[in-house]
């Protein structure tokens, strides 16, 4: 029995077609998986289904009858829920208080709580109502999330990758909560672009690419081969690591330890490392778990003890980023717009904001934008950064562009060592897999690099050595030849303070 | 239904034309108002916009323009590195009347030795009490995190009360017959800041304002530190990430503030005001926010804009005079253009675009 | 010099008069910036209160007409702001500036004909039983009724902040409105009913001092009451009741000086009277502790 049908969908924003005429069939009980590429037009569906894009043209209908709902609230009033990625909740308000904004006509504040208590044990997620959201890690986060839809009996539960911010262990107990809600005659739309996942959960998988549905499968069925070409539309470059002996160590890193730089943060633990020459190091870990406030440390944004951070044996725990850039130590924090770029500046300012001391584009304190220019230019045509041109604002760039040119503007300065949080966070399969080499060949080159990711495949994918991060403290290092997803599981703190789930399904 | 698109690139065309569009609708707005005051609109706008410049007596008003154009230009020069940056000193009020203190101390303690190092001195002053009032707000902040918008405020109203106590005490003239105020200035030949050309209003102020927005042109365009302070202003953390220390940045930019507005209130003193008196401020240091953002925080732009604004406050004299303006529908009119200057930015960052609204 | 001139229960008492224009526009800007927008225009909106409120109680010899005036004047005024940074979405620090350089020039202009005029008689109201108890009951109980309507507003509105599904969809605005506007709460709706308020709470505010602790009209009579109002707020670290205790905190320092220099004190009066600016700069150096709204300040763009 068909629960919503999407038929002929089309949605455009000015330049983009992000849906053009899809069409869906989501069942009574079944997880349907929605497969895609960063900016196949996913998020826009499942916007139009929760009433906050309006379609230019196309019909939907729940159970049977014309749905349109023109907000959010208009949706889930007709049993539509979705857990977001992130944008959802209030770090200030209580777990309770986050709960009752996302329900229709919520109880009073107590019941609220009490309801909160019940459904987490139904369905194994433990969560306390009166703790402050901000206080929580990621996966508890999600949890509340996931309970809020829970309450108000969804017939249709979005989620929209919901695995990013979880352990391995931890996305085995999501899996089982889904399991049982569809044998309770829930629907799920799984959007995802994790094949592996998608082919152990998922009934069915709809396609999608460049904002049209290009396929439909049985995921059980399909190896994850087929369904990559499907959702890139081409065979995929695989990065090619070569085996080189490594070198002196040149980074660091003893005892580091540091307070958390505001309310939410994270305090670092005793953390130690060190890496040598032509060697990836990959730091894996959910966010939020000291990731931002190491690379903070390292680039030197966060000043810590002389000692805590050597490079080549000079104590450097208290020189500021452009001195340790001086020195050869350059960094390319997580968040493109605003952190490792300024959007509203230009590509050839943007450049500057990094390369002024090692590309010396300044003369006695004065700029020398003809030499800017130049490096701007040069990183976008060695790094593919498709630009209009070098003095377009960086806003301008779509996610994946804008990372290949702060990767890139990284790179090209030489470093002997380079420290990256999430290197392809949010940006698509080819521009992704061209960072990766670039990655790579650099470690050929002769530079050490510190790559921290949630992508645990892609750390599999590209590093030397392995280590979690995890609560601010780091596992030990190891040999990534040879780890298996358990291993990761165990480094990685196994599923924090769940337990888990008794599903009595 | 309109609505709001944001553009890829900030719009070349617009930044230039959103503030003739402003003062365009100033004027217009303006000439109802004064209409519904029962003024003739067109003659008072005529008045106010163009009779400084082009009347059979613009010979005495143009000079006028300088003198009150040049303290605008200066304290706004000062106030848009700060607004560029995202530090917000709006006390400028409080600065240039410590500035005019301290100028008008050093002056006054070396009354009546002629010497010509008096005048440089005074200078200096002026530019020191400047800073040392913006300092204030600056290390509280850095050191504290308190908000300076609020604390240099509060400093406004303690330098008026300052000034007060001033003119009635330690500065006033002791052969002044008791009058509040301080021994003029202009009549100490060592101190005094006088026209430079007779009779073209060019004093040493209007100098400094022109050097301060070469001064300004350049280190926003060519040095790393104007690079700093605009890269701090639109992503902090991105700032922070380049090597920016953000301390020091909120310091030399209320150091280059405060001493900007401390020089405006060092000439004013010497100069067209003469003495320390009770009411010795007008109000250039709020004025000048608004020239600082009309000049959308570009040095010519507020050379263009400081000129705009001496001309309405000139133009408004001519208007009370003449035709009974009342004095306030100046300011009314000086707020409106500020006012419809910040309505019509959004044109510069996004489009509008018309959309039907469909039926459901 | 003769302190004994100063009578304690007096000056308790007028304590509670001289916080009750600050805590009235406190209390609206509190309004606003838990729903995430900081408004400089407090000192504007309280100015046009001011007068407005002076108009229409001369005009209509009645000050509760006057107070309605007031508000109304407050709230018209903040709704420019609101338009401009919500709508428009201009720089909020900017526009607050421009509302309140705004403000003293349309008060001036409106005031033009009520300088040197009276206002209406606006009496105190003397609380049966509470009013007769020794030393509280003049202190606390036998005051106008806009100190009540002060305390009233106070208390109302952390009973809405905290105990009403409304409180609840505004702070969660405030706090983070891209997840607002995601869960489908109308952003922009609910940031212009809070301005509107803080509009009217600050008109309140002006209109206090033009017809009951002036009680005449005077231009810039306000004289930096609206941003003392601003600097409690972040003294009161976003919370109503502390915002109480910072309100009378600052009415205790003015009464204080103002009677030190009516007892004729050995200061010069200019130094007594920059005490008060001086006092709530040091209680923002102490004070700057507190959590601010998550999106305070930032603008709102619901984009794709």
């Amino acid at each position: 029995m068909s629960l919503l049908t999407i038929e002929s969908l089309t949605k455009a924003y000015p330049g983009v077609i992000a849906n053009r005429d899809v069409s869906l069939e989501i069942r009574v009980g079944e997880i349907h998986a929605l497969l895609g590429e960063n900016g196949a037009g996913k998020s826009t569906l499942v916007k139009a289904i929760y009433g906050l894009v309006k379609p230019d043209s196309g019909k939907m209908f729940l159970n049977g009858s014309s749905f349109a709902p023109p907000d959010p609230r208009a949706a889930r009033a007709a049993g539509v829920a979705m857990v977001f990625q992130h944008f959802s909740l209030f770090d200030a308000l209580t777990v309770a208080e986050n709960i009752s904004l996302g329900l229709e006509n919520p109880p009073p504040q107590s019941e609220v709580a009490a309801s909160v208590r019940r459904v987490s044990e139904q369905y194994g997620l433990p969560l306390d109502p009166d703790r402050t959201v901000g206080d929580l890690s990621a996966g508890e986060r999600q949890r509340v999330e996931i309970i809020r839809c829970l309450l108000q009996d969804p017939k249709l539960l979005i989620m929209d990758e919901p695995t990013s911010v979880l352990t391995p262990q931890e996305v085995g107990i999501l899996f089982e909560t889904l399991r049982k809600l569809r044998s309770e005659g829930t629907s799920i739309l799984y959007i995802s672009h994790k094949l592996e996942e998608i082919r152990a959960l998922c009934d069915v998988a709809t396609v999608l690419r460049l904002g049209q549905v290009v396929g439909t499968c049985d995921p059980r069925l399909t190896s994850a081969r087929d369904m990559a070409e499907l959702m890139v539309g081409s065979a995929l470059h695989v990065p090619q690591k070569t085996d080189k002996p490594l070198g002196q160590v040149t980074l660091s890193v003893k005892g580091l330890t540091a307070p958390a730089p505001h309310q939410f943060g994270t305090p670092l633990k005793n953390i130690s490392f060190d890496v040598q020459v032509g060697e990836v190091l990959g730091i894996g870990g959910v966010a939020g778990n000291g990731q931002d406030e190491l690379v903070a440390a390292l680039s030197g944004e966060m000043k810590v003890a002389p000692h805590m951070v050597t490079l080549f044996g000079k104590p450097i725990g208290n020189l500021n980023p452009n001195a340790r850039r001086a020195l050869g130590l350059c960094a390319a924090p997580e968040e493109r717009n605003g952190h490792a770029a300024a959007p509203d500046m230009s590509l050839i300012e943007n450049a500057l904001l990094t390369g002024a001391t090692r590309k010396h584009l300044t003369h006695r304190g004065f700029l020398q934008w003809d030499k800017a220019r130049d490096f701007a230019e040069a990183i976008i045509t060695a790094f593919d950064v498709r630009a209009p041109s070098a003095t377009s604002a960086a806003r301008s760039l779509s996610g994946g562009n804008l990372q290949k040119f702060v990767i890139g503007r990284e790179i090209m300065q030489a470093p002997d060592v380079l420290v990256i949080n999430q290197p392809t966070w949010g940006v698509d399969a080819s521009a992704a897999a061209s960072i990766r080499q670039a990655i790579l060949n650099l470690a050929t080159e002769g530079a050490a690099v510190i790559v921290i990711s949630q992508d645990l495949d892609e750390l599999m994918e590209i590093s030397d050595k392995f280590a979690a991060l995890n609560d601010g403290r780091l596992s030990q290092l190891r040999p990534a030849a040879g780890l298996t997803i358990e291993d990761i599981g165990l480094m990685l703190g196994g599923a924090h303070d769940m337990e888990v789930a008794h599903v009595d399904a | 239904m309109l609505m709001l698109e944001k553009r890829p690139n900030p719009s070349r065309g617009w930044t230039i034309a959103t503030p003739l569009l402003a003062v365009l609708l100033t004027m217009l707005f303006g000439g109802i108002l004064f209409a519904a005051l029962g003024k003739n609109p067109f003659e008072t706008i005529r008045s106010i916009f163009f009779d400084p410049l082009f009347s059979e007596f613009a010979f005495y008003y143009r000079p006028q323009l300088l003198i009150k154009g040049a303290p605008l230009v200066l304290i706004a020069i000062g106030l848009s590195f700060g607004f560029r940056a995202g530090v917000w000193n709006i006390g400028a009020e409080g600065q240039y009347i410590m500035g005019a203190l301290f100028g008008a101390g050093v002056g006054l303690a070396f009354y009546p030795m002629e010497s010509w190092i008096v005048f440089p001195l005074m200078v200096i002053a002026g530019a020191v009490g400047g800073t040392l009032w913006a300092m204030i707000p600056g290390v509280l902040k850095v050191k504290f995190g308190t908000n300076e918008i609020l604390v240099s405020l509060m400093l406004v109203y303690v330098a008026e009360q300052l000034l007060a106590s001033m003119a009635l005490g330690a500065m006033r003239n002791p052969e002044g017959m008791g009058f509040p105020g301080s021994r003029n200035l202009a009549q100490y030949p060592s101190a005094a800041n006088l026209e430079i050309i007779s009779g073209s209003g060019m004093h040493w102020g209007v100098v400094a304002a022109f050097i301060a927005v070469i001064f300004a042109y350049i280190t926003l365009s060519r040095h790393i530190f104007g690079f700093q302070v605009r890269l701090s202003g639109l992503s902090p953390r991105a700032a922070a990430f380049a090597g920016v220390n953000p301390a020091r940045l909120v310091l030399v930019c209320l150091g280059i503030s405060g001493a900007l507005a401390g020089l405006a209130g060092m000439f004013e003193v010497a100069g067209p005001a003469g003495q320390v008196s009770i009411d010795f401020n007008v109000g250039y240091g709020f004025t000048a926010i608004i020239v600082a953002f009309l000049g959308r925080l570009h040095p010519v732009g507020i050379l263009l804009a400081g000129g705009l604004m001496a001309l309405t406050y000139i133009g408004g004299e001519i208007a009370q005079s003449n035709l009974g303006l009342p004095g306030a529908a100046i300011q009314l009119l000086q707020g409106m253009l500020l006012f419809f200057l910040l309505a019509v930015d959004v044109l510069t960052n996004y489009r509008i675009r018309l959309r039907i609204m469909e039926q459901t | 010099m003769d302190l004994s001139a100063i009578n304690p229960i007096l000056l308790l008492a007028s304590l509670m008069v001289a916080a009750t224009p600050i805590l009235l526009a406190a209390i609206g800007e509190l309004v606003v910036e838990r729903a995430g927008v900081l408004n400089l225009g407090v000192e504007g909106m309280m100015i046009t209160g001011a007068i407005c409120g002076f108009a229409v109680a001369v005009g209509t010899g009645s000050p509760w007409l006057g107070f309605m005036g007031a508000a109304l004047g407050g709230a018209l005024l903040s709704l420019l702001f609101g338009v401009l940074t919500q709508y428009l979405l201009s720089n909020q620090v900017a526009t607050g500036l421009a509302l309140t350089l705004f403000g003293l020039g349309l008060s001036a202009l409106m005031g033009q004909g009520y300088i040197g005029i009276k206002a209406p008689a606006f009496p105190d109201i003397h609380i049966p039983l509470l009013g007769d108890i020794p030393v509280i009951g003049p202190i606390v109980f036998q005051h106008d009724p806009l100190v009540y309507v002060g305390l009233l507003l106070t208390g109302g509105v952390w009973w809405f902040l905290h105990k009403t599904r409304g409180g609840l969809i505004l702070r969660a605005v405030g706090e983070n409105h891209d997840a607002a506007h995601a869960l489908g709460y109308k952003v922009i709706k609910v940031r212009m009913l809070a301005i509107a308020f803080g509009g009217a709470c600050a008109g309140l505010g002006g209109a206090y001092l033009s017809l009951v602790r002036v009680p005449q009209w005077t231009e810039g009579m306000t004289a930096g009451a609206g941003w003392i109002a601003l600097a409690i707020v972040v003294f009161a670290g976003w919370k109503p009741w502390r915002l109480l205790l910072g309100a009378y905190l600052f009415g205790g320092v003015t009464v204080l000086q103002l009677n030190l220099q009516a007892a004729g004190l050995a200061i010069p009066v200019e130094y007594l009277s920059m005490s008060p600016y001086l006092a709530t700069i040091v209680v923002l150096v102490i004070m700057s502790a507190g959590r601010a709204p998550g999106s305070l300040g930032r603008i709102f763009h619901a984009s794709r």
